[in-house]
């Protein structure tokens, strides 16, 4: 079982490391985008801090749902993926694996890059540490809930779009827990319960959605 | 399929094949057509003439005659699409996932209704159209669901893919219901707690009937635009199917 999930994991890394591109295309999106806030709205120290939670968690948002649809679509082409879904090991096994090894490309380089931000916008030693640690765990949940909107999207006409429309509300309360913790961290309140809720709903899509994504993916694909 | 024999004595079942279903529907609709109207004009003569002016809120508080049943129906009719999406992917039964498909239009319109007639009451009490607050924003989330759902099995062409695709997303979906009803509950809202409950109403009697007759009326014209919308789901599926085109002929016959 273990060993199924750690070669689907071991294959995608593989992959993603033969195409350098596409990770490091994403990361870059999400400075870029942090980048631009700033210049949009102003140099304002003050101003600047307060967004400064919402805007790398706003970010980390788009850049996952742009490199959602990486996930299926390459092993789609190939016919790879109707192997997987043919093959004896569990269907949400191999999706967890595939989900994990999309974290491990986008959402983690992301979180690493996150502090670096929190440096940029002078958050505090203390705010950007929660920072980092609620977007170590939102991102997994991402990726988890991604996984689903590119499972269903899968081949569509317009399927990068559709995708985001699917997948952007769902993503809105691990947004709203996430950037709130780093929030309440700055005004001195207790953060405990939104990295709390956080967990609860990496828990909660670790259990769920695989075996919703193997559903997505029998339909789409059949 | 032209020996359409009698119906058996009484059978649900058999009303779950488009072909029996779209008769039928055809019959209610003007029923609960006919009633929602009734009982809109009652609902807003009681409304407007009939219940007393609120003691805070003076005038504007009218408004709750179209935006608490609207938002009751934007949250039900999502359950009741999620519903029947899941028979639908459940059993693989044609007529359910048609009903899912033709309830989503009708539950997005009062999503927006709610949102657009709360927008108004928001202005004079709360002095603002659009607050962040936590009810607002999970209902507009519900609208972002409904059009999510639309969108998903507008892209698919396989009508047997689009009604799986949409059934998961649905019910995914459904998680953000509990979270709207409770959401004055759990957050410290700006939005009104609510006046109704199961153990009573912090209503003054008229009020509450005024609001209790407009749910019943959005509730039959919900009833009645869906199965008109079903019925022209079913002919538009079923177009090759042998009683669609006897249908088409007699009707063209007339």
């Amino acid at each position: 079982m273990l060993n199924v999930l750690l070669n689907v994991i071991r294959r995608d890394l593989l992959l993603a490391v033969r195409q350098k591109a596409d990770v490091l295309n994403t990361l870059f999106f999400f400075v870029v985008v942090v980048t631009i806030v700033p210049l949009g709205i102003g140099p304002e120290p003050n101003l600047l801090r307060a967004i400064a939670p919402g805007v790398v968690w706003v970010a980390a948002l788009l850049a996952a749902i742009l490199s959602l649809p990486r996930l299926f679509a390459n092993d789609f082409a190939d016919g790879t993926l109707e192997q997987m879904l043919l093959s004896a090991e569990p269907l949400p096994l191999i999706v967890l694996g595939k989900a994990a090894a999309h974290w491990l490309v986008t959402g983690l380089p992301l979180t690493l890059m996150s502090i670096l931000f929190g440096v940029a916008f002078d958050i505090g030693v203390e705010e950007t540490s929660v920072m980092v640690v609620s977007l170590l765990l939102g991102t997994p949940v991402l990726s988890l809930i991604g996984a689903v909107g590119a499972a269903l999207t899968l081949g569509l006409r317009g399927g990068g779009v559709l995708t985001s429309l699917l997948v952007l509300p769902l993503f809105i309360p691990v947004l709203i827990f996430g950037s709130g913790a780093v929030g309440a961290a700055a005004s001195g309140v207790g953060y405990a319960a939104y990295l709390l809720l956080l967990s609860a709903f990496l828990l909660f899509a670790l259990v769920l959605t695989p075996w919703l994504v193997g559903i997505a993916l029998r339909i789409s694909v059949e | 399929m032209t020996t359409t024999t009698a119906a058996p004595r009484f059978n649900l079942y058999w009303f779950a094949s488009p072909q029996t279903f779209y008769p039928l529907a055809g019959k209610l609709v003007p029923w609960f057509a006919g009633l929602a109207v009734v009982l809109t004009l009652i609902g807003l003569y009681i409304g407007f003439w009939v219940a007393p002016t609120d003691a805070t809120q003076g005038e504007s508080y009218r408004i709750i005659f179209i935006h608490v049943p609207t938002a009751w129906m934007s949250m039900f009719l999502y359950v009741v699409m999620a519903f029947w999406a899941a028979v639908g992917l459940a059993f693989n039964t044609r007529l359910s996932s048609m009903m899912a498909t033709a309830i989503a239009p009708t539950g997005a319109l009062m999503t927006f209704l709610a949102l657009w007639t709360g927008a108004l009451w928001g202005r004079p009490t709360w002095g603002a159209y659009w607050v962040w607050d936590a009810r607002l924003t999970s209902e507009l989330i519900l609208l972002f669901l409904y059009l999510g759902f639309i969108a998903l099995q507008a892209a698919i062409d396989d009508r047997r893919r689009a009604d799986k695709a949409g059934a998961v997303l649905a019910i995914i979906g459904v998680i953000n219901v509990p979270i709207i009803y409770f959401s004055v509950k759990w957050w410290n809202t700006l939005h009104q707690g609510a006046s109704v409950s199961v153990k009573g109403s912090s209503m003054a009697t008229t009020m509450l009937w005024g609001m209790l007759i407009m749910a019943l009326a959005f509730w039959m014209y919900a009833i009645a635009a869906t199965l008109y919308r079903v019925r022209t789901i079913i002919l538009e599926r079923e177009r090759r199917a042998d009683w669609v085109r006897e249908l088409a002929a007699r009707e063209a016959i007339k």
